[in-house]
């Protein structure tokens, strides 16, 4: 008899679904079906049994071929890149679960490497505002019990979070908000017209790379002073309306996204987003939140700043002093660089996000990647370290785009052999700890592995 | 005052952290003893005198100690990071944080800087012959006191986020610069005598801003008020006066509200 299990945590992106029921085979080997997941998080179940797994890791030939090694040889390797490296590289957790982030913070400490988020590439302009500026932030349950305005900024949950809107935003009724979608008012501002704007009240157009100034003109007007006639390719009228809508809510939440964090300005652009929120508030209860993407990418930020006060781009290369600079520290920067000398890539694909040149920079050095599937940055790698998929066979803690944590299960067992990211670190850092005490007992004798590399 | 003199012979794979660089550091010590200071690379400690050779003694205090750089220190982070007084030149280009939390003394760059160079700087002169990158004389990150005080002139260009919560000082900027200019800032003096980008003044609470050519996008937040004439940097002209950012809080003081003042050029 299939054996069907609720309750199921989706390990896609940052809404963290925790509703899905997924249906496995009697021998509790194939995954058969998943019910209430959108079309992307349905994938992520099904591609765990029905596609070829590797189950070893695999180490570059000097022919440019893989071979299969052990797990204890793929951890010495490790160990020793981190060893000799004078400044690692460890980058990625967009995919795995917070146990596997301490682990290896733990790996990076005694490593003296640079610890990275994909926050970096992604929303690490938004923990800058938010040093700057606060967070007057919610959880995603008080919007969908209060909110009766919601703003989407920049972010178009239609493709990038498909059930973001049912379940939180628009349409769920909730506590005090029981007409649903006829009590809300949906505000998009977007310089596209994307499918989130097809659902809106209003879509503002904004300027390409404006946002900014319109949010100056918004907090002009939330003050009572004169806006110039059009502003970032909106007109008065239009600003004047929808701060209007926004001062007269009972309690509205801003969502954004890249649009803010990946157009000129970055960090500012999110910054005046929260000061609008703030002055909001001398009127009526507004909230702010980043659309965080991964699962579990608000995990290393809420894991770090716990163990180093930082959340993202962390030089731990002094040991006792945590340094963290974006500009300097973020993982790109250090590429272009050529600041660094050794990477781990793991739980993201760097192969396929980063800029081409601070590929090249970076596969000057050993390239590590730990990873369950094949993916870009396993197939340029010298080190390709499978493990086991977060959320569908191991279990463990994310935090959800609110910062909410949820204990995630699993519903099947690893393919035979294949361990989770979290022990793969324990045993890294035990064997570098073992360096560390050789090295401590008889001096600089260390054997530095070949950085056999794959063809550029 | 005494001089000394670093010779870059020996260059890094990667960067080097050179904080120890500076004058009060040098001060009171011997030529041998100064080669002996610890610089980074990564996470590996080594003597200064694994990358630089070492010329000249230190004066007896930081105020009697000149040092000059020689050789290529674009890989060189730091110089001059918290000194506090005595002269450093550096005859080529350098790179993060020159001058960075700088408290008085004199640092003369004659070739290009790159990012986060003065930043929460308190007094002193920082001068840079060609461009920086960003983040000049800026805050460090989630620091809300930016620069309290001192000089930076940079004769070039300057990248973006020039001056964020300034609270102090002056900067000049002989060129152009990027996007934010003194963004949350509350005081100082940013003078650019080329154009602005944009988000000049932005969140701006107090201070005064000069731009001499344009501002490719203005913020809707600024207003103009009247014409002024005043004296900037040694010259006196004619300027078209906006007071900003309107959508900030501003305090008020002996009954009137205190706005950031943008002048641009007539
Ligand atoms: S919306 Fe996100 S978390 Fe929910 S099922 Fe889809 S991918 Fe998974």
């Amino acid at each position: 008899m299939p054996k069907k299990i609720e309750n199921v945590g989706c390990p896609y992106c940052g809404v963290c679904c925790d509703d899905l029921v997924v249906t496995v085979s009697d021998d509790g080997k194939q995954i058969l079906e998943v019910e209430n997941a959108c079309a992307i998080g349905n994938q992520i179940f099904h591609h765990a049994t029905g596609s070829e797994r590797v189950k070893l890791p695999r180490l570059r030939q000097p022919d440019g071929t893989y071979k299969d090694i052990s797990y204890d040889e793929a951890v010495d390797y490790a160990a020793k890149v981190l060893y000799n490296a004078k400044k690692p590289l460890i980058y990625g957790f967009g995919s795995t679960n917070c146990e596997g982030m301490a682990a290896a913070a733990k790996v990076a400490e005694t490593a003296g490497a640079v610890l990275d988020n994909c926050a970096s590439i992604c929303h690490g302009s938004s923990f800058l505002a938010i040093f700057d500026n606060g967070y007057p932030s919610c959880t995603l349950g008080e919007t969908k019990n209060r909110a009766d305005v919601i703003v989407y900024w920049g972010a178009n949950p239609a493709h990038a979070h498909p059930r973001h809107m049912s379940r939180y935003s628009i349409f769920p009724r909730g506590f005090f908000t029981g007409k649903g979608h006829k009590s809300r008012k949906i505000v998009v501002i977007d310089p596209r017209h994307t499918d989130t704007a097809q659902v809106a009240d209003i879509h503002l157009q904004v300027k390409q790379g404006h946002d900014y100034e319109l949010f100056d003109a918004f907090r002009a007007v939330v003050r009572g002073h004169e806006i110039p006639e059009e502003v970032a390719g909106i007109k008065r009228e239009r600003i004047l309306e929808v701060v209007e809508i926004m001062k007269k809510a009972r309690f509205g939440t801003i969502f954004y996204g890249m649009g803010l964090c990946h157009s000129d300005g970055r960090n500012h652009n999110v910054d005046i987003a929260i000061s609008l929120t703030r002055d909001l508030n001398d009127y009526t209860k507004w909230t702010i939140m980043a659309m965080r993407g991964h699962y579990n990418i608000t995990g290393p930020g809420a894991v770090w700043s716990w163990q180093y006060g930082f959340p993202y781009c962390l030089d731990l290369t002094k040991k006792d002093i945590a340094h963290m600079n974006p500009g300097e520290t973020s993982s790109v920067d250090l590429a272009m660089r050529d600041e660094v000398d050794a990477f781990i890539n793991i739980g993201t694909d760097a192969g396929a996000h980063f800029p081409i040149e601070a590929v090249k920079h970076l596969r000057k050095h050993p390239w590590i990647t730990i990873d369950p599937n094949i993916c870009m940055a396993s197939e340029i790698s010298d080190l390709h370290i499978p493990v086991g998929i977060v959320g569908v066979e191991v279990p463990g803690i994310v935090y959800r785009m609110d910062n909410v944590p949820i204990q995630y299960r699993k519903v099947i067992d690893p393919p035979e052999g294949v361990i989770s990211d979290e022990e793969l670190f324990e045993r890294i850092h035990k064997r570098l700890s073992e360096l560390e005490a050789e090295e401590a007992a008889k001096g600089p004798a260390k054997a530095a592995p070949e950085g056999v590399r794959a063809e550029e | 005052m005494k001089t000394v003199t670093l010779t870059l012979t020996n260059p890094s794979e990667l960067f080097i952290e050179g904080q120890n660089i500076t004058p009060d550091n040098f001060a009171g010590r011997k030529a041998a003893e100064i080669a002996a200071l610890d610089v980074w690379e990564g996470k590996q400690k080594s003597p200064l005198g694994k990358y630089f050779t070492v010329e000249g003694d230190g004066g007896a205090t930081a105020e009697e100690t000149k040092i000059v750089l020689r050789g290529d220190c674009t890989r060189v982070k730091r110089i001059g990071q918290q000194m506090t007084a005595g002269e450093i030149v550096i005859e080529g280009n350098a790179d993060m944080y020159i001058g960075g939390w700088m408290k008085g003394g004199k640092i003369h760059v004659k070739g290009n800087v790159d990012s986060f160079c003065g930043i929460g700087m308190e007094g002193g002169e920082l001068i840079v012959d060609g461009n920086a990158a960003h983040h000049l004389g800026s805050s460090p990150r989630g620091e809300w006191r930016g620069m309290q005080g001192g000089v930076i002139r940079v004769a070039g260009n300057a990248g973006n986020d020039t001056a964020t919560f300034i609270n102090g000082g002056t900067i000049v900027i002989g060129g152009d610069a990027d996007i934010h200019i003194s963004t949350h800032g509350e005081g100082g003096t940013v003078i650019v005598k080329g154009n602005a980008k944009g988000r000049v003044g932005g969140q701006m609470v107090k201070g005064d801003i000069y731009v001499y050519g344009t501002i490719e996008n203005p913020l809707p937040g600024f207003s103009m008020v009247d014409e002024v004439e005043q004296e900037v940097d040694g010259e006196t002209a004619r300027f078209a006066h906006y007071i900003g950012d309107l959508g900030e809080r501003h305090p008020t003081s002996k009954g009137k509200t205190v706005y950031a003042n943008l002048y641009t050029k007539l």
